[in-house]
């Protein structure tokens, strides 16, 4: 009876309800959370080759444009979402061409090619892309991104190979 | 440093104060029955905190109710405990506030001086069943279809304004798109505010009369 340590009543009570009111709380609180924060957690990467246009079509020193659109569920709906980018082909060689994403790489706007100013220009923020797809002017931090891999059918169609994210 | 946050923050809010008026009040004798109030206040703000993370993924829209209901069940994590919470919730909350406002007759708690606290207690019962009523129709199956169907032609049987506060809660003769939309902002927005105003003078007034003795023998 007469330990030093005993617990008041009043203490005992303020004790348990700690401890429930946290159990509660982690219990929901927690998986709470996890339900907020879910759809950054899904895994997407799905990943197909796409055909882009006619090796023959495309011409030596003039970006050619292509896009494509790719559906995703999202929630309980499919949402179309639309890429794009410039085909420049550089000789006779089918595999002697690079693929620039049209995907700004400042802030994800699309790029343009005008024939005008000889480059690829962005609406969003005046940004400036040589054909290589260099910084020429404006914000961006790197060149364009390039569709690494990319291959010729035997119809003589060019397919690049996409990972969605 | 803590030490110095804590008596900065005590000497501008009074934590002795607050802790003698709201949690440390002297009490009659009580029993489990006087825990009913709390326990509401309890599921109310679970409801809002729920409720809150459900419109995450809701879409009170006819063309999208139903598949985000069912995409919070079944598509993400734990969405089925957070609308399980809120469903099992909601029923739980109409039936304590009821035992409370029956437990407060029985002990005839509600008399001088805290008629107003009953009074406004009857509003906070009525705004709780009208949460159950708004709430019923969001997850828009045929359950909830037919039930508000049947709840507003119910009041639509009042004499004289009976035609227009049918269309006043539908939002026009039928069943819509309007009524789903206004049946959420009553759910989220208006009966929400109204909830939480009363229950800000009701526990007021609890504070200031403190709880009522139960009645012995003698009363």
């Amino acid at each position: 009876m007469s330990d030093s340590h005993e617990l008041s009543r009043r203490d005992f009570i303020k004790v348990t309800t700690g401890i429930v009111g946290g159990l509660i709380g982690a219990i929901i609180g927690l998986p709470s959370v996890y339900y907020l924060i879910a759809p950054a957690l899904r895994e997407g990467g799905k990943e197909a080759w796409i055909p882009i246009g006619k090796f023959e079509d495309m011409q030596i020193g003039v970006p050619y444009p292509f896009s494509f659109t790719r559906v995703q569920v999202n929630g309980w709906e499919r949402t179309a979402s639309s890429f794009g980018g410039y085909a420049v082909r550089k000789s006779d060689d089918p595999n002697d061409l690079f693929i620039l994403n049209s995907r700004c790489t400042h802030l994800a706007c699309t790029v343009n090619w005008s024939a005008e100013a000889e480059a690829f220009l962005c609406p969003c923020h005046d940004a400036k892309f040589s054909i290589a797809g260099e910084v020429l002017d404006g914000p961006p931090p790197r060149a364009l991104d390039v569709y690494e891999e990319h291959r010729v059918t035997e119809e003589g169609i060019i397919e690049i190979f996409f990972k969605e994210s | 440093m803590w030490k110095n946050i804590y008596l900065w923050l005590d000497e501008r809010i009074g934590f002795n104060d607050l802790n003698k008026n709201l949690l440390d009040r002297p009490e009659p004798k009580t029993t489990w029955w006087n825990t009913l109030g709390s326990a509401s206040l309890f599921l109310f703000v679970l409801q809002g905190l729920t409720g809150i993370f459900l419109t995450v993924y809701y879409t009170p829209s006819p063309d999208h109710a139903y598949d985000s209901v069912q995409y919070i069940m079944e598509g993400v994590a734990f969405g089925w405990l957070i609308r399980g919470i809120h469903h099992w919730g909601a029923t739980l909350m109409v039936i304590l506030v009821f035992i409370h406002m029956l437990r407060v007759f029985y002990t005839a708690s509600f008399k001088y001086p805290r008629e107003l606290t009953w009074l406004i207690g009857i509003g906070l019962f009525l705004t709780t069943l009208g949460m159950g009523f708004t709430g019923y129709l969001l997850p828009w199956n045929q359950k909830a279809f037919w039930a508000t169907t049947v709840g507003t032609q119910i009041a639509g049987t009042a004499p004289y304004i009976g035609e227009f506060i049918l269309k006043a809660l539908r939002g026009g003769p039928d069943l819509s798109a309007l009524t789903l939309q206004r049946f959420f902002s009553a759910h989220i927005w208006m009966i929400p505010a109204a909830l939480a105003g009363l229950i800000g003078v009701h526990l007021f007034l609890i504070i200031k009369h403190g709880e009522s003795h139960f009645p012995t023998k003698d009363d």
